[in-house]
Formats: C-alpha cells, structure tokens, sequence
C-alpha cells in the first residue's frame, strides 16, 4: 500500500538519518550513498560502545554492595550508599547520552532504545533498581535487539532490575518452604505486566487465573545473594520459594520447577497475540503513530515466519515503501530531540564534550521530561506525538534551542545548515525564515525548533 | 534566574499581531470570559491508594484482623464518624472534615473490575466503562461547559493527561528554569508553526500559561517550596506545585479547571501502618491540599478538589508486608463549596463472605456518580449532557444531591 498518490516513496538519506537514525551530522547526508544498505548494514549485533566497558556488571553491583546488615541502624552509611548510587546513575545515563552522540550505527541504537522502552524499568521507582538500571539495557536488551526476541524476553525475566522493579525477586509460592513459613507470598506485579506489556496486550484473551498461576510458575526466580555469587550470573532460582506442583496457563499444563518459567515465557513470545501487538507496536515507533496497515502486516508475518527473529523484522521494515513516505509523522521524543540537536550542532566534535555540557543536557532532558531509564510506569514513555507536543513541551523545546544555539559558536549560515541537514525534508518556508533570523544564533535555534526538525 | 514573559510583555507582544506576525490566541488572555467562575481541581493518585489506610474502616469488627500490621489503630486514626476515621498523616483533610469542606466516599469503582494499573488508569481517565477511550472525561465536560480558552484548564504535568485529551483545548504545564525568548523570537517562532495543526496551538496554548505562572510563581515558592525541583522531585512533592496552581487559579484571568498527579501509591512492599512509606505519601498529599487552599485564598470558597485514584487494594496484607492491586478505593470530594462533614458509604463490611472475590473491598458506589456529582452540582453541567457526552451509559451511577453547597 502506498498512501500520498502520486508521491514517490524514495530511500532517501536524510530519512534514513533523522527516521530511522539519530539525526545527521554535517555533510552526512551529502555522503551517504545507499540508504537502505547502510540501515541494513547496522541490523547485527554491535560492539558495545565507547565507555561501556568501564561500567559494572549486575553481579558486579550485588559483590560491591554493603551489606543489609551493615546499613540497618546506620542512617549516615545509608545515605552515602544512596548518595553513591544517584552518582552512578546520572553517570551511566552520561555515558548512555554519549554513546548516542557519537554513534555511527544510530538505526541500531534507535532498536535498542525502542526495545529498552518495550521493557521499561523505572530507575527512580525503587533505590535497588537504580544500580541496575545501566546493565538491564546494556546485558538483557542491547546483545538482542537484532537476535530472537524469546531471549530478550528471558534476559529481560532473568535481570536484577525487572526480577526488583515489579517484584518477581520477593515473591514466593504460598506452599513454597518460604510461603509456609510465611516470609513472603505470592506477588503478581511482573506476571501480570510480562502478559499485558511485554507479550500478548490487554484483552488478548488471558484471565486473572492466567496472571496467578504465571506468578506461581515464576516463583523462585530471584537475584542471586552476595552471598552465593561465583561468577558472573546474578540470577538464581531458588527452590526454596518456589510453588510446588504444575500450573496451568493459557490452557497450557507446565510441571514445577525453573525450566516451566523459561517454557511459560517462551510460550508467551511465541504466541500470535505477541507477533501482531509489537509488530505493530514497532512500525508504528519508526513511521507513524497509525502505522501503514500494509507494513504491520508485513513486519507480523516476517515476525511469525521467523520465530520472531527481530533482525529480520528490522530488516522488513526498512525495506518495506511505506516506511519511506515522505512526510514526517513522528515526533521526536525528548532524548531523540535533544541528540539530534547535539549531532547536528556538535558533528563529531560531540565526542568532546565535557562534564559541564553532559550535566546541563541532563537537565535539558529532566526539563523537557524524559530522563533515560526512568519512566513514569512500566508501560514505558509515550510513543505518540499527542504526549510529546503539549503546549508547555514546545514552549520549553524552543527555549532550549535558543538556549543550546546561544551557547555553541555558530561558523555556518544556519540556513545553509538547515540545508545540509535536512536536505529534501527542509521546506521554503522554514528555510526563508531561518535565513531571515535577525542573527545566526537565532537562525540556528529556529533549525533546531522547527517544525521539520521536531519531527522525523 | 528565572525570566519568563511578564504580563506587560505579553501584552506587548499580542500588540504584534497587529504587525503581520501571527500570534494565535495571545490576546485571548485578557479578553477570555469564562464560562465558569467556579475552581475545580482534579487530583489522580495514580498506583492504587489504599482506601482502607487512608480512609480506614476502624468501627468495623472485622478491620483490625483482617489487615493485621498495615491495620492503622483506633486510637490513631482521626476520627470522622462511628465507623470511620482519616490517616493520622492527614489533619488537614481532618480540618476540613470538621469545617464542613471534605466529603470522603468509600468502597468506590471505576465501572470495569481490573486490575491493572494501566488499563484501569485509562477507565479512570477516559471515563468509560470499558478500555480504548481517546479523549478523557474531563475534556468531554469542558466541551459541554463551551470552554474554548486552552489557557484556562491546566495539567500541571509535563504533557497533557489522558484525563484532559480531546477536541477542548486545555495545556499543562511545568515551571522551567530555562530563560525565554524575546517576544520577537517567539513572534517568529509563531510564525514558523503557523501552518502546523500541532505546534502552532500548541506554542500559543504554551505561551499563555507561562505568562499567567510568572506571577504565581513567587506565591508558590513562598507558599510550598522550591519550584525549582527537577521532576522526580516533583512528583515525588506535591506541595509546590498545588501552590502554584492554587495561586494561577487565584486570578481572575487564571485557569478555573487544573489537574494534579500524585504518585508514589503502588504500596506493594513495606506499605507501613500510621508510620511508614505510605503515611509518608499521605502527609505530603495533606500538605499539598492545605497550600492549595491556601494559594487560592478566598476563592476556595468556590472551589471543589476531587481526588481519585484507579483501585483500592487487597484487603488482606500480601506477603511483604504490602498489599496488591484490589477493588473498591476511597475518593474525597474537598474544597469550600463542598458540603461535607460526612463519610458516604455503602459499607459492605469486610468478612470474608463480604470481600470481591474473597480478596478485595467489595465495590458498592460507581465512581461516576462522585465525578458527576461534582460536575453537575458546581460546574452546572446539564445532567442530560453528562449522560450523553461525559459519561455515556452511567445511568445507573447518578449524582448524588446535597454534597455541593447551593
């Protein structure tokens, strides 16, 4: 299906950098010959990037934590750990911003945030999560975006920062030995959200018996103590608090024990409802918020006849014309909007960036209202442009790109810049208009606020 | 260090549209009559308030034992009536209770009986008895009010709640501690969104509120705090933020209809009886109300605060000393044109036999009827308006008479 008529649905470079990438850089567009081949290029796993290996790993995190006891009765010693931990949080979504800002392969950045906010973890929700925030995305979600999307979803399951944020850790089977002995029960919170966010959606047809008994199944799944840790693995199962006997989900009988939760889950990222939901889901985060019908069906149907290999999947979408439609349906989201600012101000000088100019992006991104790692629900940040384009939103959008446009020195003509930037999405009248900004500072915030650049 | 456009510059500004430069809505400031002089406040306790915490049933048999260590004492809690009383975290709503001005409802529902936080949120919000809404209740009523001045219904959120989404126009707003652009800068910017649907209103929608918080600003700082608080401090402190809305809504010219969101509910772990995380939660949320009646200053005697929440919580305590998501919630209707002094329940009793499927308060009013209730009795909105447009098929949840002063 092409929509638009007579439009020409074109693999353009400038799409392929602002919708499907992190924004161009200057003279990027002028260099990218192949669109589609340098997207496609990108849909494989990836080295890590730069700064990634310096930060720790989940059982790194449970080794060098104090321990409970340690802290018990000691407010100062809480404090400091608590105080450490918010430093290594704005730390990590430092190097996490970074990373983006410098990207040469911003299409596979742009899955991995788009699977990270599938699985959303609030860092702020619980001061144990917030440790765990940084590995979550770079451990369970990132080595997956362009493999099976069943080892995502289990990688995800097996975390420190989900197994906390929606309680799986602390949940035990009431006939468990744990259960019986009455220190903790039974909690639904991540059966509950793995069913109706992750997987198979809101009235995909399973009951609250289906929540209960994947919670029973799931029972157990915890994070390993500090205590128990040998290797790299923060994950345990422990029998202990596991429910006995078999559990019946989806009408599907599973025995006890650790191999029914990663048989359930895999039966819940198998399962149509799942292939149909994030198909769609997917197609509408890069197009726009009602997605092609053509494509969804497409991106379900490559999702279904590959098990949900999510390589594929991205492959299929950039392949498919209405990805390409001309017109720029999609609002950048705060952190889209803020990076693509810095790589078209900053090009490849963002790499040096210093302490001060990263502390007072965060607060650009704390102020526009969305901080990595921290959204609101479970549900993850809003993906349609109604969320993103409130009226105090775009007032603070403008502001800061005057702000940032005052701050940076301005060598080109802003128009010329807008240009290079955004060659055929640029229109005259943003064009005339950024050319007749009284200066090149206001020029240049004109660019990174229009109504082109706010998009992608 | 913080500038933002004075009133005089607005002014100013709106005098350039007169120059060719388009600046939708900008004069609408000060010429706006408002369809309503009466406040409403919406309050969303989004993540399930304990109902039986903040509200708790303490004359009823059954209520110590069944909660066990969440249970808050008799002898704590402050009392409303034989059977209930409030949270000792809360002595304002306990000052309004006793000044007339706090009407508290028990064992209340959305229409839908779920579980999730998401989907009921949107029950909530879309006030519909089933999921899938676009647009939210509270923007279908302004409609029915003829409300067509965006700047005079405000979210204090960072984007635009479900609650307030829809074809009447409403803004949010957040403090920013950005400076702003020069009126000629904004006059472009106007100009550059002008063919666009979303950012041309959205900009001028913007700009209205920023001038009518420049003044309100410093009543809020003195009143509740540091408005320059990131936004998880924001969400995480109520206080500041209600000030300032009560002072935006003080003015004339201010907004009459504002939503707040408090978060921090979802008590699963660790939910603390009259001490503890929720009780925390609570004297904030009390802390909140009382700056917001005070900022309002004599207009609170024209003001109704309905706060709501998506569920209430399990009856019993889980197994980490919390409680999951239940059923029937509490729900307060507070604010000078309430007549109040009085707990309204239909108490179902909390035996086991009496629990929702042995788990939960067992739901008995329709929590439209108390939404209604506020929206015919102080906006005026026309019941048949109600039924058909705000909450289409609540019939049987009608609002209840006698809970707004005439």
């Amino acid at each position: 299906m092409i929509k638009g008529g007579t439009q020409v649905m074109q693999a353009t470079p400038e799409l392929a950098l602002h919708r499907f990438g992190l924004g161009a850089r200057p003279g990027e567009r002028a260099r990218l010959g192949d669109p589609a081949g340098w997207l496609a290029g990108q849909i494989a796993r990836q080295r890590d990037p730069d700064g990634y290996d310096a930060l720790p790993r989940a059982a790194d995190i449970i080794r060098a934590a104090p321990d409970r006891g340690e802290l018990r009765g000691d407010a100062m010693a809480r404090r400091d750990f608590a105080a450490e931990i918010r430093d290594g949080a704005r730390k990590a979504v430092a190097v996490r911003m970074r990373a983006a800002f410098v990207s040469d392969t911003p299409f596979h950045e742009r899955l991995v945030w788009f699977w990270s906010n599938h699985f959303s973890i609030n860092a702020g929700s619980k001061l144990r999560v917030a440790p765990f925030a940084f590995d979550y995305e770079r451990s369970a979600i990132r080595p997956h975006v362009t493999g099976r999307f069943a080892d995502m979803l289990l990688a995800s399951a097996r975390h420190p920062a989900m197994l906390l944020f929606l309680d799986n850790a602390t949940s035990a089977g009431p006939n468990s030995r744990a259960g019986r002995r009455r220190e903790q029960g039974l909690n639904e919170n991540y059966a509950r959200e793995v069913m109706e966010l992750h997987t198979l959606g809101a009235g995909s047809g399973y009951t609250q018996a289906d929540i209960v008994e994947l919670a029973k199944i799931l029972t157990g799944w915890t994070v390993r103590p500090k205590e128990y840790l040998d290797g790299d693995d923060a994950f345990v199962f422990a029998p202990n608090r596991h429910e006995p006997g078999a559990k019946t989900v989806l009408g599907r009988t599973y025995d006890e024990g650790e191999q029914a939760g990663i048989d359930a889950l895999t039966a819940l990222a198998r399962h149509p409802a799942t292939a149909k939901r994030l198909a769609r889901k997917l197609a509408a985060h890069f197009t726009a918020d009602t997605p092609d019908d053509g494509l969804a069906a497409r991106l379900e149907g490559v999702w279904r006849d590959t098990d949900g290999d999510l390589g594929a999947v991205a492959k299929a979408l950039v392949a498919h014309q209405a990805a390409w439609a001309p017109a720029l349906a999609k609002a950048r989201d705060p952190i889209q909007f803020v990076t693509a600012a810095v790589r078209a101000v900053a090009g490849e000088r963002a790499s040096g960036l210093d302490d001060a100019a990263q502390l007072r992006l965060l607060g650009a991104l704390r102020l526009l209202g969305q901080v990595p790692f921290m959204a609101p629900t479970p549900q993850g940040w809003p993906d349609d442009t109604a969320a993103w384009f409130g009226p105090d939103q775009v007032v603070e959008r403008v502001e800061w790109a005057l702000a940032l446009a005052g701050r940076v020195p301005v060598q080109a003509d802003p128009a010329a810049m807008a240009a290079d930037l955004l060659g055929s999405l640029l229109s005259a009248e943003t064009h005339t208009a950024i050319a007749r900004a009284p200066s090149p500072q206001e020029g240049l915030a004109m660019l990174i606020a229009s109504p082109e650049f706010m998009r992608r | 260090m913080t500038t933002i456009l004075t009133r005089r510059r607005l002014l100013a500004g709106a005098g350039l549209a007169g120059a060719g430069l388009a600046l939708p809505g900008w004069s609408r400031v000060a010429f706006a009559a408002a369809p309503t002089d009466k406040r409403f406040v919406v309050v969303i306790l989004r993540g399930a308030l304990d109902g039986l915490s903040a509200l708790p049933p303490v004359g009823d048999p059954a209520y110590a034992g069944l909660r066990g260590d969440l249970a808050i004492p008799a002898g704590e809690a402050l009392p409303l009536d034989a059977m209930f009383g409030l949270h000792p975290a809360m002595p304002g709503f306990k000052a309004a209770f006793d000044r007339g001005q706090l009407a508290a409802f028990h064992a209340v529902a959305i229409p839908v009986r779920e579980r999730s936080h998401f989907e009921a949120q949107a029950i909530l919000e879309t006030g519909l008895g089933q999921g899938g809404g676009r647009d939210g209740w509270l923007n279908r009523a302004l409609a029915a009010l003829g409300e067509r001045d965006a700047g005079r219904t405000v979210a204090f959120s960072p984007s635009l709640p479900l609650i307030l989404r829809g074809d009447a126009p409403a803004t949010s707003f957040t403090p920013s501690d950005l400076p702003s652009g020069s009126e000629d800068f904004m006059a472009r910017m106007a100009a550059l969104y002008a063919g666009d649907a979303a950012l041309g209103p959205a900009l001028a929608k913007g700009l209205e509120v920023q001038a009518m918080a420049a003044d309100a600003s410093h009543a809020g700082a003195e009143r509740g705090g540091d408005m320059a608080q990131g936004p998880a401090q924001r969400q995480n402190n109520l206080a500041p933020i209600a000030a300032q809305a009560g002072a935006m809504m003080a003015r004339p010219d201010g907004p009459r209809i504002a939503v707040l969101e408090a978060y921090g509910w979802d008590t699963h772990v660790g939910q603390g009886a009259a001490d503890g995380q929720l009780a925390r939660r609570l004297a904030n949320l009390d802390a909140a109300m009382s700056a917001l009646a005070e900022a309002l200053g004599p207009a609170w005697g024209q003001t109704v605060v309905a706060l709501i929440t998506e569920f209430g919580r399990t009856a019993r305590p889980n197994g980490n000393r919390g409680t999951d998501h239940g059923t029937g919630a509490a729900a307060f209707l507070l604010g000078g044109a309430v007549k109040g002094g009085r707990v309204l329940a239909d108490w179902p009793g909390l035996k086991d036999a009496q629990l929702f499927e042995n788990r939960d308060l067992a739901p008995t009013t329709d929590l439209r009827s108390v939404l209604k209730t506020a929206l015919s009795g102080h906006l005026g909105i026309d019941p048949a308006r109600l039924e058909r447009d705000v909450f289409p098929g609540s019939a049987a949840a009608p609002a209840l008479d006698g809970v707004i002063r005439a």
